[in-house]
């Protein structure tokens, strides 16, 4: 990004103050803090605008697959690390089919990838791309592959061939839906970029060696594609990892043009394949394509991008509800607790680890813990009472024993007053529930 | 060709280097391990060395409570004594033992010290590995039993856990007395992370023979606030934060009381065989933002760690 200074040089200086800003160099510094358009100067020249407009572009160019509501969208990140404020695009998973399957071998592919969708804290997490892989040789096999791929399924696609001939063959039955194209690299790019052209498609770049793919970047600008994804071809955990470190760190810390674009990455089928994956989804994968994604390892996968991925500025919340740990019946204690979800996993594991049946209360906190949504006025007696009434609690048990956290003892007596149960006050940490719940059992 | 730009970071600050174990040509009897001294950021060659050592600690318990089913299956009869344990581990390549001396809780069995010393002992006789040595959890007891393993392990150079803010004394006391390192645990926060080491440090503890654990949070249970602590601590400590620079501990095995391990999940394929990937893929994120030593509980999630480190270029 441009310092305020730089960006003041390029414009028409007549401070007219319809842009809103008092001043030109007013105006500069709101554009350098993103908080006003170029469009918002009417005087700005031509040769201003496009100096100003590429410098001014993400570090990191977004690219959109798909289309309709059937879309990924990859890239516009802005952060080495997420602590820094956050990772926007979760890295997109592909699983790959080729046109050498039968009808059969196809179906069940497709309905295993179907299958790989949970539901996980009020979040779905899915597959989101399918991959049609040429290794027929053949352009109209490809095509009526693709076709027949593209019927049966609504995901966004990636046409994986390195022939541009059939590749065409191949789009022109689905450009509509804009898949991504893999792959150019040297031996093929300029034919392939003018596939990608023609159809308005994205184009995935392939090269091991980063000099190269920033190379080919170039060259399929020139041939007027722009929506480009790298793909730096590791072999090892160790070059993918590195490789998508400096890719992503030149972009952004240099602001290298050559590399300012998401990364696909294909990983193998093996263990050291799916921590090649794993690796990614923390560090800078954009989409990841999979010869074959077992269900016992998608679902950790798909949880640690959900966990990545996170906003650090909006916890994840829990639905609050009431929430039966080990089997309670009508004779079995609520015991409450934030919507904030580490707080909420906390005193779950610590509950089960008690066996003793509870009735888990998650009261809504907008995800903050116990002593923060107390002190900020979120958690409160009224509050309490409102989410015993929204999930039915006091009719699910009759025992009329509400426990609190030690934390929030003083509540007590309000906490009374409102929901007319018995308070009992549980321990401070949550550690402690287990030799809690045991004691006031036995 | 076009010319990449070398995105190097320019770090002045490296991560210790600690030795621990002991040899008998040092006092001790057993084999050592070298954890730390990074200069880069985790597995980047080309801001680091080339190798790195992460030390895999396989966990045991004297006692069985907190000790998942499938973890008690994979290792069968060798659960019910520490030893047997110890030595299945050894078998399955750890580099260290983590030994919980869980049955010296005052709530449940309440062994004694001298009892909990013994096990120790009889653990260092049968297993050449370093070992990390941690108490039941419960703060009064543990002072008691640390200051006697510290005594009876003399000149092994253990690593002892774990010294909180609320009670670090006992365990520094036993560390320093004896020649072992202690772990400075704080709960998800580099301010903590680093509250505990200039405690530990202030109170006489070497800063050569203090390790952080911050707390590692398991997959879908808070890994990610995990990651980050994990990632500024080590970013800090290479920018120059003094206090910041001493090896980090993880233990993976919370991974365990996630439901996704214990329970079926439609569509989610075998549970035993995603629970190796839940506790796997807890290691692999520790690994990724800084750990020198991981705690594991399952062989199979050891096995992927080892690739892992193995995989990313580092030495396991």
């Amino acid at each position: 990004m441009p310092t305020a200074i730089e960006i003041f040089k390029h414009l028409p200086k007549k401070n007219c103050g319809e842009c809103k800003n008092p001043t030109c160099l007013a105006f500069a510094m709101q554009l350098a803090n993103n908080k006003a358009k170029l469009d918002d100067c009417p005087y700005l020249s031509d040769a201003g605008r496009n100096a100003l407009a590429s410098s001014s572009a993400p570090p990191i160019r977004l690219v959109r697959v798909g289309s309709g509501k059937n879309v990924v969208d990859m890239g516009d990140e802005t952060e080495l690390y997420r602590h820094d404020k956050r990772f926007f695009h979760p890295t997109a998973l592909a699983l790959r089919v080729n046109d050498m399957m039968s009808a059969d071998e196809l179906g069940k592919k497709l309905g295993h990838a179907r299958s790989l969708r949970f539901e996980r804290v009020g979040q779905v997490l899915k597959l989101d791309m399918i991959e049609a892989e040429c290794r027929s040789g053949d352009a109209t096999k490809f095509a009526s592959f693709v076709q027949s791929v593209a019927s049966m399924t609504d995901w966004p696609l990636v046409l994986r061939c390195k022939d541009a001939s059939i590749m065409n063959a191949a789009v022109a039955v689905v450009k509509d839906r804009r898949p991504l194209l893999h792959g150019a690299d040297e031996s093929n790019v300029k034919e392939m970029a003018a596939v990608a052209k023609g159809a308005s498609c994205p184009l995935v770049l392939c090269s091991a060696d980063l000099g190269r793919l920033a190379d080919l970047v170039e060259m399929a600008r020139k041939e007027g594609v722009e929506d480009l994804v790298l793909d730096p071809m590791p072999a090892t955990m160790k070059e993918s990892l590195e490789r998508c470190t400096v890719i992503r760190r030149s972009a952004i810390r240099k602001t290298f043009r050559g590399l300012g674009f998401p990364i696909y990455l294909s990983t193998p089928a093996t263990q050291e394949g799916t921590l090649m994956a794993l690796t990614a989804v923390m560090k800078y994968g954009s989409l990841l394509s999979f010869d074959e994604l077992p269900s016992a390892q998608a679902l950790p996968l798909m949880v640690l991008r959900q966990n990545i991925y996170t906003d650090p500025q909006v916890p994840i919340q829990v639905k609050a509800d009431l929430y039966p740990v080990n089997n309670p019946g009508p004779d079995a204690p609520i015991l409450f607790t934030t919507n904030f979800s580490l707080t909420y996993f906390t005193v779950l594991s610590d509950i089960e680890k008690s066996k003793v049946p509870v009735w888990l209360q998650v009261i809504d906190t907008e995800g903050l813990s116990v002593l923060t949504s107390y002190s900020a006025g979120k958690l409160t007696a009224e509050a309490v009472q409102k989410a015993l009434l929204a999930s039915n609690a006091k009719e699910r048990t009759t025992k009329g024993v509400l426990i609190i956290p030690g934390m929030v003892a003083r509540m007590s007596v309000k906490l009374n007053e409102a929901t007319g149960l018995k308070i009992v006050v549980g321990p401070k940490e949550s550690s402690g529930i287990p030799k809690f719940l045991r004691s006031m059992n036995g | 060709m076009a010319e990449v730009p070398v995105p190097k970071e320019k770090w002045t600050g490296s991560i210790g280097e600690m030795e621990l174990g002991c040899t008998e040509a040092g006092g001790g009897s057993r084999a050592t391990v070298t954890v730390g001294g990074n200069k880069g950021l985790p597995f980047l060659s080309f801001e680091d060395g080339p190798r790195r050592k992460i030390a895999l600690a396989g966990s045991v318990s004297d006692s069985l409570e907190d000790v998942p089913q499938a973890i008690r299956a994979v290792f069968g009869e060798d659960v019910n004594d520490a030893v047997s344990w110890a030595k299945a581990w050894k078998a399955k390549g750890a580099d260290m033992i983590c030994l919980h001396l869980t049955s010296t809780n005052p709530e449940e069995r309440n062994a004694s010290t001298e009892s909990a010393a013994d096990t120790v002992a009889a653990v260092m006789k049968a297993v050449d590995l370093p070992l990390i040595v941690y108490g039941s959890g419960h703060e009064e007891k543990d002072a008691k039993v640390m200051e006697k393993v510290g005594e009876r392990a003399k000149g092994e150079r253990l690593l002892l856990g774990k010294a909180e803010e609320g009670g670090y004394k006992s365990v520094a006391a036993a560390g320093m007395a004896n020649g072992h390192a202690v772990i400075g645990f704080s709960n998800l926060d580099i301010n903590l992370a680093k509250q505990i080491v200039i405690l530990l440090t202030d109170y006489g503890v070497g800063k050569k023979d203090v390790v952080i654990d911050p707390l590692m949070a398991a997959l879908g249970m808070g890994l990610e606030y995990s990651y980050s602590v994990n990632e500024r601590i080590r970013i800090a400590a290479l920018a120059g934060d003094a206090m910041l620079q001493v090896p980090m501990i993880c233990d993976c095995t919370p991974a365990w009381k996630a439901r996704e391990v214990t329970d079926e999940v439609p569509n989610a394929g075998e549970t035993a065989e995603r629970a190796i990937w839940w506790e796997g893929t807890t290691a692999l994120a520790a690994l990724l933002s800084g750990a020198d030593i991981l705690v594991l509980g399952h062989p199979d999630a050891m096995t992927l760690a080892r690739k892992a480190i193995s995989g990313l270029g580092g030495e396991d």
